[in-house]
Order: C-alpha cells, then structure tokens, then sequence
C-alpha cells in the first residue's frame, strides 16, 4: 500500500458515504411518494421538481430545531444513542459490492469498500449491533414510554436476527462462500432467489424486522407508546434516527440484492463504459427490493406483539432450521449417494411430511373435542 | 506481528479484573459480566496460543468456550430473574442461606 | 513500529479501560456498555491473531446476543441504579491492588522464565489458514471435533429450555414476598391455646 492506494481508499469510503446520504434522501422520498400514491394523494410536491428536495427541507428544519435534553436523561449514553444508530449501517455497507470495478490512475479500483473473507459474518455483526442504538435511546430517556419501546424492541430484534442468520446460512451453505464477492460469483448461472427463494423470504421478513420498519415497528408504535424509543428525543438528534432507520432500510435491501438478487450482475453493451452497467443494475434491484419494503408498509397493518414473537420463534425459526437443513441436503448428498438416492430420499421426506401435515390437525381436534 | 508475551500479558490484566468483579461487586448480573470477562481473557490467550503455535484447535477451543458462555448466559440470567421474583433484589450477599 | 503492533497498541489500553470502567461504574447498564466497548477490542485483537472468523462471532454472539441480553434483563429487572461499592472488608481495595501488581509482576517473570519476551508469534499463519480461516476451522471443528461440537450443540438446547423453565410464571406461583405487599396475606394466626 503506497500514498495513492491510501488516498483511493479513502476515496472510495467519502464516495461511499455520501453516496448514501443521498440514497437515503431519495429514499425517503420515494417512500412518501409511493405511499402517497397508494392513498390517492399527491405526495411531496413543493421543494424541487417533484417534491424530490423534500428530505432536505426536513433535514434542515430538523438541523435547526431545538435540541431538547429532558432531566431524567442518562446524558452519556442519551448522547451517544443516535451516533450508534447510524454506525453500524455505515460500516455493514462496507463490503457491499456495488458494481465490477473501475481503472484509475492505473489501479484497479473495486467498487467495494472493502473486501473481507468473512463479509457476510461482518454484515451480521453490524445488524446485530442496531439494537443497541433502540435499546439505549430508551433506557437513557429515563421515561416509561421510551424503555418500553427499548425491551419490546430489544427481544424483536434478537429474535428476527435468528431468523435472518438462518436465511444467510441456507445462502452461504449454498454458494460455500463467505465473501460478498465469492456469493456474487456463484450466481454467475443462476440468481440465488431462484433455487433460495424461501431463504429469500424468510431474509426480507428478518430484515424488516431488523430495521424496525412496518409491520414490525413495534418499538415506535405511535397508537400504543407514543413515538417510542425515541419520544425523548428532538432536533437533530432525532433527525439521526430517522437518517440510521432509512440508512438500514437502504443496507439491508442492498445486502439483499447482493446475496439473492445477483449482485450488480445484468446484462450490458460490450464496450461501452464497462463499470456503468454494473452499477446501475445495482441500483436499479436494490429500488426493487425498497419499493417490495414500501409495498409491504403501505398494506399491511402492525402486528401485535404477541403475535410478532410467536410468528419469529414458532413459524420463521423452525422454517429457517429445516430450510437450512434441506439446502445442506441438497448440496452434500449428491456428492454422498448420487442424484437417483437424492431423488427417492426427498420423495420419502415429502411423503412423510404430508402424512404429518394430514394426521397433526386430526390429533388435534381429538384432542379439543376430548378437553 | 504481535508479540505473544504481550498478549499473554494483556489477558492476563482482563482476567484479573474479571476475577475482582466476580469477588466485589454485589449485584448478581454485574457478577455475570465479570465472568465474561474472564472467559473472554482465557479465550484471547487460546486464540493467541493458536496463533503462536500455527494450529488452529485453539481456535476451535476459544468457539466452544464461546458457545458454552452462552448457555451459561442464559441460565444465569435466567437464575437472576428467578432470584429477583422470589427475593426482590439480586444482592448476592443476601442469598448466603441457600433457601427461600 | 508495525501496523499491528500500533493496533495493539491502541486497543489494549482501551480494553483494559472498558474493563475497569465496568468494575467502577455504579450503574449497571454503564458496566454493560464498557463491557461491550472491552468485547469489541477483543474482537480487534482476534483479527489481529488472525483469526478473522472468531472476530466475527465475537461480535455477532457476545456483543450482539450475549450483552443485549444482560441489557434486557437489566431493564425488565429495573436493577440498574445506586448499586453499593462500598467495602464491607476494611483495607481489602488497597489490598487487592497491591496483590493484584503482585499477580502481574508474576505472570511476567512466568512468562519470561519460560518463553521470553522476545518471542514473536511466528509469522505463516497462512499455510494453517489455506482457503480461509472458516474453512481451516471446519476443518478441525468438523472432523477431529465433531463429538465435541455435537454435545454442545446439546448443552445449548439444554440450556435454553432450563432456561424458560426457570423464567417462566406460572399462573399460580404467588411468591409470599408478592402477597405480603399486596397485604392478601393474612398474619399468620395465633393456635388457641388447647384447654
């Protein structure tokens, strides 16, 4: 590493941030619009063409509003609540790769920040470090609302990361890559979702989950705990929650991308600027995967707490393990007793489980009649 | 590369800080934590043993002592809580009797 | 200096800060906080023995399960303030620091006696780390260790069901500490004397 690969680097981390910011901001945005749409009404119109200046509007009435500290607040940890909230989104975008790479000053530069033989285990580490930024912003508030809002969101969070750890397992037990890299290659055939498809779903619900966002916003549910975690909070510390929320949203609809949807991998002109086709099927999936999150927001209502918890440990876990169980199957027991053995024993699994899917409900109901 | 007595040296202070936590501090989580504390010590020193040695069982080890602090999380907290209902406080130095 | 040693360099002290700004702190949600601060160095110093698998599950199961657990019950518990750091052993703080130098002192004169400051840990991780270092352990953990792996994979269910049983309320279970304040528990009567 000489003067020039340091100064590359940090290069690519300012790009790579800001590129963000930006994301978030239109995100937001497309979010209101779309949402808007649904509901038949037009949505942000003033600032800009098409309302599209409308985040920033807010970000700078926010900027400028009066930072309020309550006195109950713990202030330390009151403090540094929001800066945690948009950390760990910063640093999981880092070994996203967002597209092939490009030549400068005769380097070659990826479009990555940083490629790590563990990458996939770093972007669990990071979504498992957003808890932390609910679960302190509503202890330190030193109010009953907010430390609702931090253990109801504290126990979701690790539940739905357990589901979420599954799905990436399934993954990564299929692709037997750990690196972001690694997982894109092996989708150079066929995309993941395809062969993965229920690891897919089960990953979207876990991530939903994991950034707090509709119908799992339990931590913020404005009908039952007011504004939640963050009811103490005001100017532009809020303004950092609301920025790490979208940051997450952002990050966990790339990571999807990058682990079922292909990565930046598409179809592009040969010869013509070779990287710009790459980044842009990037972004143009990771839309995809954020307008599915809107979607998902602008129809269906919160779920009830109980109900989130039973849904993540006795529907989503449990089909995350047999998933998980089912890839590992597939990928080692061809190499074990042949395709014919595969054929046959997947054929007796099934058997068995829909013997199992007719005779439980039976016992059950024997046994309602019999209590 | 690091040196090894370095980090021998450095688990060693985590350790004994854990070992103080354990022996003074009074509120049964906060001795939980010490206990990890000096799990995470032992650990560093199996990682850093791995490392010197160019085998990495002491790896393999330091995963399995990660595993089983988690169980012992679990039941701990889980003994702390139940603590809690039955007493009202988690002083461990009111618990010297053993029985309800 | 090299880039690694300057890493320990930075992290160490602050490990050593996170642990005893735990063992001081009153408040136990602070305590839980240095305490993830000291877990996180002590991942840095995982990537820096090269083991950058074990760097993440250290993040993943101890910062990311382990100490948001402690948190939640912290909270549910309501524990989280004025605990007594008193003494209630006159001269035992003083004591424990100079024993604690003691113990130090020891383990440097142990560690010099037997393998000398000067070691270096050997530089070729690589060859034991040949197609990355989850491979390298699945390796071992999934042959040599396999039995091992399997009876813990069976203390952890163990474990969590012990767990739930032990949390769990039941409906009925009314602790006479829980009666007494709600004043449902009737003083325990005088027996008539028998004539």
């Amino acid at each position: 590493m000489d003067a020039l690969d340091w100064a590359l680097l940090v290069a690519r981390v300012v790009a790579v941030f800001a590129a963000l910011l930006v994301a978030v901001m239109l995100t937001i945005w497309f979010e209101r619009k779309v949402i808007a749409d649904f509901q038949t009404r037009t949505g942000p119109l003033r600032a800009g063409p098409r309302g599209i200046l409308i985040t920033l509007a807010d970000g700078i009435k926010l900027f400028f509003k009066e930072g309020i500290l309550p006195a109950m607040v713990d202030r330390p940890v009151y403090l540094i609540a929001p800066v945690i909230a948009m950390l760990p989104a910063f640093l999981a975008f880092a070994v996203v790769p967002f597209g092939t790479s490009v030549t400068l000053f005769g380097r070659e530069v990826p479009f990555q920040v940083a490629d790590l033989n563990v990458g996939i285990l770093w972007i669990l580490a990071m979504t498992s470090m957003g808890v932390y930024a609910v679960v302190l912003a509503g202890w330190a508030s030193g109010s009953n609302y907010p430390l609702l809002g931090a253990v109801r969101s504290s126990a979701q969070m690790i539940s739905y990361e357990v589901g979420m750890g599954l799905a990436i397992v399934a993954v990564l037990t299929y692709s037997g890559e750990l690196s972001m890299t690694g997982v894109i290659e092996a989708q150079s055939r066929v995309w993941n979702v395809i062969p993965q498809f229920p690891a897919f779903v089960v990953f979207l619900i876990g991530g939903l989950a994991e950034t707090n966002r509709p119908p799992f916003d339990l931590a913020e549910a404005e009908s039952e705990l007011v504004a939640g975690f963050h009811t103490e909070y005001s100017g532009i510390r809020f303004a950092m929650f609301f920025l790490g929320e979208y940051l997450n949203t952002v990050t966990v609809a790339a990571v999807a991308t990058t682990l079922f949807l292909g990565g930046w991998r598409g179809p592009w002109f040969d010869g013509f600027a070779p990287w710009l086709g790459p980044l842009l099927w990037f972004v143009v999936k990771v839309v995809a995967v954020l307008y599915v999150f809107v979607l998902i927001r602008a129809t269906l209502p919160r779920m009830r707490y109980d109900r989130l918890m039973n849904f993540g440990w006795k529907v989503l876990i449990p089909f995350g393990l047999v998933w998980v169980l089912l890839t590992g199957a597939v990928v080692v027991l061809p190499q074990e007793i042949g395709r014919r053995g595969v054929l046959l024993a997947g054929a007796a699994v099934l058997g068995l489980v829909l013997l199992a899917s007719f005779v439980a409900p039976l016992v059950q109901r024997r046994r309602e009649v019999a209590s | 590369m690091v040196r090894l007595p370095l980090v021998l040296l450095f688990s060693a202070v985590l350790f004994s800080a854990g070992v103080y936590g354990v022996l003074a501090r009074r509120n049964a989580v906060m001795v939980l934590m010490a206990i990890e504390l000096m799990l995470n010590a032992v650990n560093v020193n199996l990682v850093a043993f791995a490392t010197a040695l160019r085998d990495v069982v002491g790896q393999v080890f330091a995963l399995f002592v990660i595993a089983v602090a988690a169980a012992e999380v679990g039941i701990g907290l889980a003994i702390v809580i139940l603590l809690y209902r039955t007493r009202e406080s988690i002083n461990v130095d009111e618990v010297n009797l053993l029985r309800w | 200096m090299s880039a690694d040693q300057l890493v320990f360099w930075i992290f160490a002290p602050i490990a050593v800060a996170g642990a005893i700004g735990m063992l001081l702190s009153r408040n136990a949600v602070h305590a839980a906080l240095f305490l993830v601060v000291n877990l996180f160095c002590i991942a840095v110093m995982y990537l820096l023995l090269e083991a950058p698998f074990l760097f993440a599950v250290q993040i993943i199961v101890y910062a990311g399960a382990i100490m948001v657990l402690f948190l939640f019950v912290i909270m549910l518990l309501g524990v989280d303030r004025g605990d007594d750091l008193r003494e209630p052993l006159i001269g035992q703080r003083p004591l424990a620091v100079i024993l604690a130098a003691a113990f130090v002192v020891e383990i440097a004169v142990a560690v010099r006696a037997g393998i000398g400051f000067a070691t270096m840990a050997p530089e070729g991780f690589d060859a034991v780390n040949r197609d990355g270092n989850a491979r390298a352990l699945a390796r071992v953990l999934f042959r040599e260790y396999f039995l091992p792996f399997e009876v813990t994979s069976l203390l952890l269910i163990v474990a969590a069901v012990a767990a739930m049983v032990l949390a769990h309320r039941r409906a009925r279970a009314v602790t006479q500490a829980e009666l007494e304040r709600l004043g449902l528990l009737e003083p325990p009567r005088e027996e008539a004397p028998s004539p």
